[in-house]
């Protein structure tokens, strides 16, 4: 068991981030996933996170979403721990109760977009706020049937998953995240599932939420050219490490390191 | 000789259908047992508790390797001994709900275990509690592909209620034997029965193919 007391209970101060990795390590067995990681994202950020298959990227989305639990380290959210609570003075790893509590901020689209597929659309999105916001029905529909507008799905709002394009089913997947205010949206893969015809409508949906929302964005991708346009900044992940990170602009016209170059350029390649 | 009589098949008729609708009764309110409590037996074998899980494997795995008879026997005649004295009618349902939810429980578990890991992760997203993540998302996606299942053990219920005249059920085994019993007649007797069965059986699994697309096609599954 490692020893919590070396993390504060909170965080403190001005600038406290919205989400903060520390010390972060999480292995599979005899496989080190994550290697204490550090990560911080301000308010508001869109941060890309990008590198080789197999690097750990979904595991951090994967682990803020609270559907993995860490090995070691403390994962802060709003400067309260997410992973762990405090109890006589000390953090604990979190129980479920605390969880729930926590995880409330934290909203995540899927590559394969898990929408519930015996509700329609609309039901979907209003899921959520009815049954865990605890909203009115109507309330919940008004909601959602912005939110679905947003997405430019509203004339599908009653179709069940089944009878909607890919595209489409994922443009309803970000609305029904979007539908519970989640203070930090987290997107893993969300195109590489679609066909390359329907790729720019999901990618659209984002650029807007970037442009017109103070969301904070954690967004894990393989398109070099969606997040060199719309990222804050890119996070270049290799065996479980952040090996570089800067502005877009930095990393993909400038890599410092030897190994983002070796993977832009294979990246760049495969286009 | 092959005797058949009408006029005796007349007469018996409607103590026939008397004890058809026994039948149903029975069949109905064993299978609406076996329905609820193999749901039960399902979820149970899935919560995180060691020791529930164990104990509800071994039992389903227990009565489904004994002969339903010998258990609706054991319930009749055994109970009485704990002290649990109950009617042949009340033994019944508690015996054969319980087998068939032994039976229920395995299609249960394989409708469960199709529903995708992901369905799980969009409810954690959407911080679903445990019960709505169930009760709302998993098993309404894990009944449809259940419904055959259910289906085929629906008409296996009813098809096994003659084994509830053993304890003296009224329903049409028990009704045909007594009827044999009295006139030394068994042709007229045994044969409608079996007509009736095949004419409630054969109905019925074509009202359940026609469900189980309905229910694909209300959910979107097609
Ligand atoms: N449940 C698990 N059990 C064992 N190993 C796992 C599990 N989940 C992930 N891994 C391993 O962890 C490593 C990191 O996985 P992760 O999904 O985070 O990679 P990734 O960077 O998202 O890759 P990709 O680009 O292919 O999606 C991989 O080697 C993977 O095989
Ligand atoms: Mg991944």
């Amino acid at each position: 068991m490692e020893d919590l007391s070396k993390y504060p209970l909170q965080l403190d101060g001005n600038d406290v981030p919205v989400v903060r990795f520390m010390n972060v390590t999480k292995s599979y067995g005899s496989l080190t996933v994550l290697d204490q990681l550090d990560l911080d994202v301000t308010e508001g950020e869109m941060v890309s996170v990008i590198g080789p298959s197999g690097s750990g990227k979904t595991t951090v989305l994967r682990m803020l979403m609270t559907l993995e639990t860490i090995n070691s380290g403390v994962i802060y959210v709003d400067g309260q721990p997410l992973t762990h609570m405090e109890k006589k003075g000390v953090l604990v790893p979190a129980d479920q109760k605390y969880l729930r509590k926590a995880r409330a901020k934290i909203g995540m689209c899927f590559q394969h977009f898990n929408l519930f597929p015996h509700m329609t659309a609309l039901q979907n999105c209003m899921e959520g706020p009815v049954q865990v916001l605890g909203m009115s029905k109507k309330q919940a529909q008004e909601r959602s049937e912005e939110l679905l507008s947003l997405v430019g799905m509203i004339e599908k709002k009653d179709q069940h998953p089944s009878r909607l394009s890919g595209g489409q089913q994922q443009r309803v997947a970000i609305a029904r995240a979007l539908a519970m205010r989640p203070k930090v949206m987290l997107f893993d893969e969300v195109t590489s599932a679609l066909d390359p015809e329907v790729i720019g409508e999901v990618t659209n949906v984002i650029r807007n939420l970037v442009n017109e929302h103070n969301l904070t964005m954690l967004m894990v991708t393989h398109q070099m050219g969606f997040a060199r346009d719309i990222s804050d900044r890119v996070c270049f992940f290799f065996a479980g490490k952040i090996e570089e990170q800067g502005k877009p602009a930095d990393l993909f016209g400038n890599p410092q390191r030897e190994r983002t170059r070796q993977f832009l350029s294979a990246v760049k390649e495969a286009d | 000789m092959f005797d058949w009589r009408w006029d005796f098949a007349w007469e018996i008729l409607p103590r026939l259908l008397m004890a058809t609708v026994n039948t149903l009764i029975a069949a109905g309110a064993g299978y609406a047992i076996a329905l609820v409590l193999g749901l039960v037996f399902a979820l149970a074998q899935r919560t995180p508790y060691r020791p529930v899980t164990f104990v509800v494997r071994e039992s389903v795995e227990f009565i489904r390797s004994t002969p339903l008879v010998l258990q609706i026997f054991f319930v009749f005649f055994v109970a009485p001994q704990f002290g649990i004295r109950l009617s042949p009618w009340a033994s019944g349902m508690i015996a054969i709900g319980l087998h068939y939810a032994a039976y229920l429980s395995e299609v249960y578990r394989g409708g469960l275990e199709s529903v995708p890991k992901g369905q799980w992760e969009a409810c954690t997203a959407l911080n679903l509690t445990p019960m709505q993540s169930y009760f709302r998302i998993i098993v309404p996606q894990a009944l449809p592909p259940s419904i055959p299942g259910m289906g085929n053990y629906l008409v296996g219920i009813f098809k096994d209620t003659p084994m509830l005249s053993v304890i003296g059920v009224a329903e049409l085994m028990h009704t045909a034997n007594a009827i044999g019993a009295q006139s030394y007649r068994f042709l007229e007797p045994y044969t409608m029965v079996g007509v009736i069965f095949l004419l409630i059986s054969l109905p019925t699994a074509w009202l359940i193919r026609i469900f189980d697309a309905w229910v694909r096609n209300k959910m979107g599954m097609n």
